[in-house]
């Protein structure tokens, strides 16, 4: 490529930023280096230039990609802007330089490494997000809920769509700890905003009572003849479980009551050939 | 008694039932409502046993009047009692599910005086819920086997997926373990919904605004490892239940012994989880992999090897058919390759209209080359420095500690094992 590559771009770390660099790379015949954003400041012996974001030009580019590429590579864009994989940008541009050429075949170029990176943190990112639908634990506080999280990517605007279906009457805030961002949801309206701290009042005995219930529930439905750590830990590793309810040691009282049933644990030896077909 | 107590031993009671998804229908929340559902389903938790949870599973009541001996809830069990009453486990649900802990409800029930008493008590709790609290959210309902078809019928129009357990793999097993349950009991509910979901998948297509009658489809599960059926015999069973009554799922669930039993396995038995999760891999292989019960398994071999998954068994077995071109392959043929599953099939396919694969390629789509390495050619080429050979290939695939016992033991019989073998080996009393 005849492109000169001995620039490295900066830019508002916006998705319409991101695509003035894509649209500043085929006008200038540039082939950056790197691409950071804002936060990223990263000292280098090369040529930065800081790349405005302009509304026209990242439409013009936003238009090109169904056109010329489908809907599905848009989709694909989109998710992997919100990933945290390194050098997100220049995947991007790699993979939508080779999608101009190539037209929606670039889809199916999986073995290609830009399409391999990019369609990998879209998986990534749609990944956790399906996780985080699952393990955000609201509280109650006066009728409005809140969460907090602490995501790789920026799962916050895939969240957002996902509770605001569930709860469409639903006030509620979750809180990114990784990046200091709160996600508002009310009356239909949703913003994401920068915040240091969650700040969230204390639980009313209510809520601690139902905290308590999900707690017991959580305990009382396991089988302890299965147990089995590793397998838990494998579908919802422990970077979770932080933020989890079943996780605080404040919602299991010390003393669990007897509840009258005969303990039923089967003894924890098991036959050589399941621990060896175990590690298969 | 409060509600914290209840709720540990309903939900104590109900943890035997192996069931636990939200998947198969799609729906959004409506104006003044609370609740949706995903196709895909939605795991909230995984329990110390490493089980999902995605739905509250607890009993109606667990004061059953039934005497079946492999069930802890069994009326001659001294076990404590108690039953929620529908408008407090309605409102447990609303608030556990407004806190995002659950998915949905899934409500089972002991039999209560009778199984038409124990569903209407069902039933009004549902309604509270879909009716009163107008909760979207996922339900699934079992059917109490015996019950009235009108109350049947009714559970199926609030409840997204509908259950009845078939309990145990043969006639014999059920009269034996579970006297006040018949085949009949059990078949005849299971045919009702199956006739019930096809008569109101046609008609949503003819009115809009049918009512869905148990959209999410129905499944059942069954108890393995307490009775002495083959792996064969049950592989069979479920592929004739897919077949017959239409079902998602058929689930298994290894026997836990919670009670003595003249017929059960000891006390101290240990629950086969290596052969239920053995029959797991084979329903996935019928289900998705275009496998048939009698090509994973035959009367000479009625049972599934220990060391081995069963793909790689068959593959083994067909080395015959083995080494497959991945840029020339059928999907069929693709799909019986160990290493390559569903999804990495889906995508070669699709990759290679791009251009030619090597094993890097493959690698990049999530092709497990572990496996796939000794089956597969690329551009006609074998992965470089491997023996494509019975034995080398065997050696692979098992791990160094599988491999250690299979020194330690006489090799012949570990990889041609008679049936009691097998049977003593996978109920862990070898």
């Amino acid at each position: 490529m005849s492109d000169r590559t001995d620039v490295v771009y900066q830019y508002d770390g916006s998705f319409e930023g991101m695509l003035c660099c894509v649209f500043r790379a085929f006008y200038q015949r540039e082939d950056p280096l790197f691409i950071f954003s804002d936060g990223g400041n990263q000292a280098t012996f090369l040529k930065t230039v800081f790349v405005p974001t302009e509304a026209e030009k990242a439409a013009r580019v936003l238009r090109s990609i169904p056109a010329k590429l489908g809907t599905d590579a848009l989709s694909c864009v989109e998710l992997a802007f919100l990933s945290c994989m390194e050098e997100k940008e220049a995947a991007i541009l790699a993979f939508l330089r080779l999608g101009y050429q190539n037209g929606s075949a670039v889809m199916r170029m999986l073995a290609e490494p830009c399409v391999h990176k990019v369609i990998a943190a879209a998986r990534n990112v749609s990944g956790e997000a399906h996780l985080f639908k699952g393990f955000v634990r609201f509280s109650e506080y006066g009728g409005a809920l809140a969460a907090e999280i602490a995501p790789k990517n920026h799962v916050l605007p895939l969240l957002g769509r996902h509770f605001q279906i569930r709860m469409p009457e639903q006030s509620f805030l979750i809180f990114d700890q990784t990046r200091k961002l709160a996600l508002v949801c009310s009356g239909g309206q949703s913003m994401i905003l920068p915040m240091e701290q969650a700040q969230l009042p204390a639980p009313s005995e209510r809520e601690l009572f139902y905290r308590r219930l999900w707690t017991r529930f959580y305990d009382a439905v396991g089988i302890e003849g299965r147990a089995n750590p590793k397998c838990r830990m494998t579908h919802m590793p422990m970077r979770f479980w932080a933020n989890m309810t079943e996780f605080q040691p404040e919602n299991r009282p010390a003393t669990l009551p007897e509840t009258g049933r005969r303990s039923t644990s089967a003894p924890t030896v098991e036959h050589p050939a399941e621990s060896a077909v175990r590690r298969l | 008694m409060d509600l914290m107590e209840k709720l540990t031993i309903l939900a104590d009671a109900a943890k035997y039932d192996a069931a636990c998804t939200s998947s198969g229908v799609d729906r959004t929340s409506r104006p003044g409502g609370l609740g949706a559902t995903m196709a895909c389903g939605c795991c909230h938790s995984f329990a110390a046993d490493g089980r999902c949870i995605t739905l509250l599973k607890v009993l109606q009541s667990n004061a059953c009047c039934y005497d079946c001996s492999y069930c802890v809830n069994r009326r001659s069990n001294d076990t404590a009692r108690a039953t929620f009453t529908p408008r407090e486990l309605a409102d447990l649900t609303m608030q556990f599910y407004r806190r995002n802990y659950i998915e949905g409800l899934f409500l089972s029930s002991g039999v209560v005086q009778s199984p038409d008493h124990t569903c209407e008590l069902m039933l009004e709790t549902l309604r509270i819920l879909r009716v009163e609290y107008r909760f979207y959210g996922y339900i699934h309902a079992k059917a109490i086997p015996g019950a009235s078809p009108e109350l049947l019928q009714a559970l199926a129009l609030f409840a997204d997926r509908m259950s009845v357990n078939i309990e145990l793999p043969s006639r014999q097993s059920l009269a034996l373990l579970a006297p006040d349950k018949s085949r009949q009991d059990i078949l005849a509910p299971m045919g009702f919904l199956r006739d019930g979901i096809a008569q109101g998948k046609q008609e949503i297509i003819r009115y809009r605004h049918a009512p869905r009658f148990a959209p999410a489809g129905q499944s059942t599960q069954m108890i393995v490892g307490a009775t002495p059926e083959s792996d064969l015999q049950i592989l069979r069973l479920s592929s004739a239940l897919y077949e017959k009554y239409s079902l998602k799922r058929v689930f298994f669930s290894a026997y836990l012994p919670v009670a003595e039993g003249r017929h059960l396995p000891a006390l101290d038995a240990k629950p086969p989880l290596l052969r239920e999760h053995r029959l797991y891999q084979a329903d996935w292989l019928m289900r998705f992999y275009q496998f048939d019960a009698s090509e994973l398994l035959d009367e000479d071999h009625p049972n599934l090897n220990p060391y081995l998954d069963p793909k790689c068994d068959w593959a083994l077995r067909h080395t015959a058919q083995f080494p497959v071109e991945v840029n020339k392959a059928d999907y069929e043929i693709l799909l019986r390759v160990p290493g390559i599953g569903v999804k990495s099939a889906q995508r070669i396919v699709k990759a290679r209209r791009a251009g030619a694969l090597d094993f890097d390629g493959l690698k990049k789509l999530g092709v497990v080359l572990k496996r796939a390495k000794y089956f597969t050619l690329c551009k006609g080429r074998a992965f470089p420095g491997i023996a494509m050979t019975h034995g080398a290939i065997l050696r692979a695939l098992l791990s160094d500690a599988a491999l250690d016992v299979m020194e330690k033991a006489d090799q012949l019989s570990l990889f041609d094992p008679t049936m009691e073998d097998v049977r003593a080996c996978l109920t862990g009393q070898m």
